[in-house]
């Protein structure tokens, strides 16, 4: 029995290596790529001969990623900081008074979530440009803001409906406290791992927009790593060497963020499930 | 005896019923939800609504007139060839997806639910993708599969065959689509799955085991009836994510060659930015929110059905 089991770990552990070096290649073929001349014709699959790390001050400089990146972090850390904030706020009352009103204020929030972003486009467009807000950090901010607050709001809900005791709040009132009181004094702190979820995955899907970056910041001096990349790779078809360096700097935050934070992460997608 | 216990239970329970009448008196909160409220009206709600109102019209995108012209761009998208390839291919990435994703994910979550070596450290690799964006995902793949000098022809050439041109023959890309989205996020599935594994009792296990039941027997009377909330989620999640593809479909393909791997996204895309047909976007925007919301409903219905209480 015991040799049994055994055998069986050792066979499910090749497994397990096999297909973790499956979803190794495209990542060895982009970091390979990165560090290739752009004269080299080697097949994709093989090291490069010799390292060519400025690839990627190259990229950096023709791509204007510097920019790039600080538009790219205004926006993700503005979107993240409002949803935190309106999307606790709004989901507490949610999660705690059942009035009618409110069971029919969250459906419609759960509702949107269906509802893909780009159906609303033409009339959004229009509406951006009326409003005199193309190409500002602050449209970009909103509309990230709007796609993602139904989950965040699914999210603190559940974890306020599932994991905070309302006797806490319960004592407060008695004592006299305010509701936006016992919000911030007492509730908002007992939300943070669920907080830290949020901001993490709100954070990776912000920084990795492409659908309303490409209709709102078209303008260079506001465009988005995503954008930047866009152009990038349509001017340099022929020089893939450069166009995988600028992708592996712009993809370098969110991995650093994730490797660290990994455990919210794995937390909150799986929260879902869970909970039914 | 048993009538007072009865009797004191009935009190609880009536109390139960007081306090959550006092709830119910209680007042909305509705001004701390309202900020979220007015944005997703402002940037979601209202939007949506006006573009059913522009699908009516024959508006070109920037003109200040916009002519009603009633049904007419209806009885033209229901004429379009283009628009039965476009859902086709839509319904391909979200059904297709779907499929890839829970099958494989479910297949990682059992491997990595057994004790084997190096464990977190393939569930890190396989969940990695997850967080980088479907564009750049797209180029990545796209050094796979280029026709010059892409990863794939090489192994094809070293094997003396043929290079393909995969992503500019019609009849794959699609498929080449489905599949990088199912490498990107099988991993959401995968710990969906793991988490539901988990969560279920050691115990239905040992007594399966000794009425001798086969490994496939317990997986199919066990494991997959108390994952069904899980199948949901992850149903759903995938259905929703599929439909609305578009980042990765510009990074692989840009939506040809023609209009052969465009999805509704992109088609929509394409109708507003590139053909000033704006009013006909619009109708194409309406059809699409019917089918995602059609199909992700669909899904919910039936796979909550099937959940089982444990």
């Amino acid at each position: 029995m015991k040799n049994r089991e055994r055998k069986s770990r050792r066979f499910f552990t090749i497994v397990a290596i096999v297909v973790t070096l499956f979803h190794l290649i495209p990542f060895y073929i982009l970091i390979t790529t990165s560090l290739k001349a752009s004269n080299d014709f080697s097949s994709k699959w093989s090291l490069p001969s010799s390292v060519h790390f400025e690839n990627f001050s190259k990229a950096w400089e023709q791509a204007s990623l510097g920019n790039a990146f600080i538009n790219t972090a205004i926006i993700t850390a503005g979107a993240a900081l409002l949803l935190i904030v309106f999307g606790s706020l709004a989901a507490y009352p949610l999660a705690r008074m059942n009035t009618k009103l409110n069971k029919f204020v969250y459906f419609l929030f759960i509702a949107i979530m269906i509802v893909p972003p780009l159906t609303a486009l033409v009339p959004l467009y229009q509406m951006v440009v009326d409003m005199g807000m193309m190409n500002t950090h602050e449209i970009a901010i909103l509309n990230n803001m709007a796609a993602f607050l139904p989950l965040t709001i699914f999210l603190y809900a559940g974890f306020i409906r599932s994991t905070i005791p309302k006797e806490l709040e319960e004592a407060a009132k008695i004592d006299g406290a305010s509701t936006l009181k016992i919000f911030f004094k007492i509730v908002f702190p007992l939300l943070k791992p669920i907080t830290a979820t949020v901001l993490i995955i709100s954070c990776v899907f912000i920084w990795n927009d492409y659908q309303f970056a490409i209709f709102f910041l078209q303008d260079e001096s506001v465009q988005t790593l995503t954008v930047a990349l866009a152009g990038f790779f349509g001017q340099n078809q022929s020089n893939l060497n450069l166009v995988a360096s600028a992708a592996i700097m712009s993809m370098l935050p969110m991995t650093i963020l994730f490797l660290f934070l990994q455990k919210y992460f794995v937390a909150g997608l799986s929260s879902g499930s869970v909970k039914g | 005896m048993s009538e007072l216990v009865n009797k004191s239970q009935r009190a609880i329970a009536r109390k139960g019923v007081v306090k959550s009448r006092k709830m119910k008196k209680q007042k909305s909160l509705w001004w701390m939800y309202l900020p979220a409220l007015i944005v997703v009206s402002v940037f979601i709600i209202y939007p949506f609504l006006s573009g059913i109102r522009v699908s009516f019209t024959d508006w070109n995108g920037f003109s200040q007139t916009k002519n009603w012209v009633g049904l007419e761009q209806y009885k033209r998208m229901f004429q379009d060839s283009d628009t039965w390839l476009v859902v086709k291919n839509t319904l391909l990435y979200g059904i297709g997806s779907t499929i890839f994703q829970n099958v494989i994910g479910l297949l990682y979550a059992l491997l990595l639910n057994k004790s084997i070596r190096l464990k977190s450290l393939t569930r890190t690799i396989i969940y990695l993708p997850v967080i980088i964006s479907p564009l750049v995902m797209g180029y990545i793949w796209y050094f796979f599969f280029a026709y010059q000098g892409g990863a794939l022809n090489d192994v094809l050439m070293l094997l003396g065959l043929d290079k393909i041109n995969a992503l500019g023959n019609p009849d794959v890309n699609p498929w080449i689509i489905v599949f990088v989205n199912t490498y990107q996020f099988v991993g959401i599935a995968m710990i969906i799955y793991l988490a539901g594994l988990q969560s279920i009792s050691k115990d239905f296990y040992e007594a399966a085991d000794i009425d001798g039941a086969s490994v496939f027997q317990k997986f199919k009377t066990i494991t997959l009836p108390l994952l069904m909330p899980a199948i949901t989620i992850n149903v759903v999640l995938n259905i929703i994510g599929g439909l609305k593809l578009f980042d990765v479909i510009l990074a692989l393909t840009g939506g040809g060659p023609g209009n052969a791997s465009q999805s509704m996204s992109t088609f929509m895309y394409s109708l507003y930015f590139s053909r000033q047909d704006a009013g006909y976007a619009a109708t194409q925007g309406v059809l699409m929110a019917f089918i995602v919301l059609t199909f992700s409903l669909l899904a919910l219905v039936y796979f909550k059905r099937k959940e089982v209480d444990a």
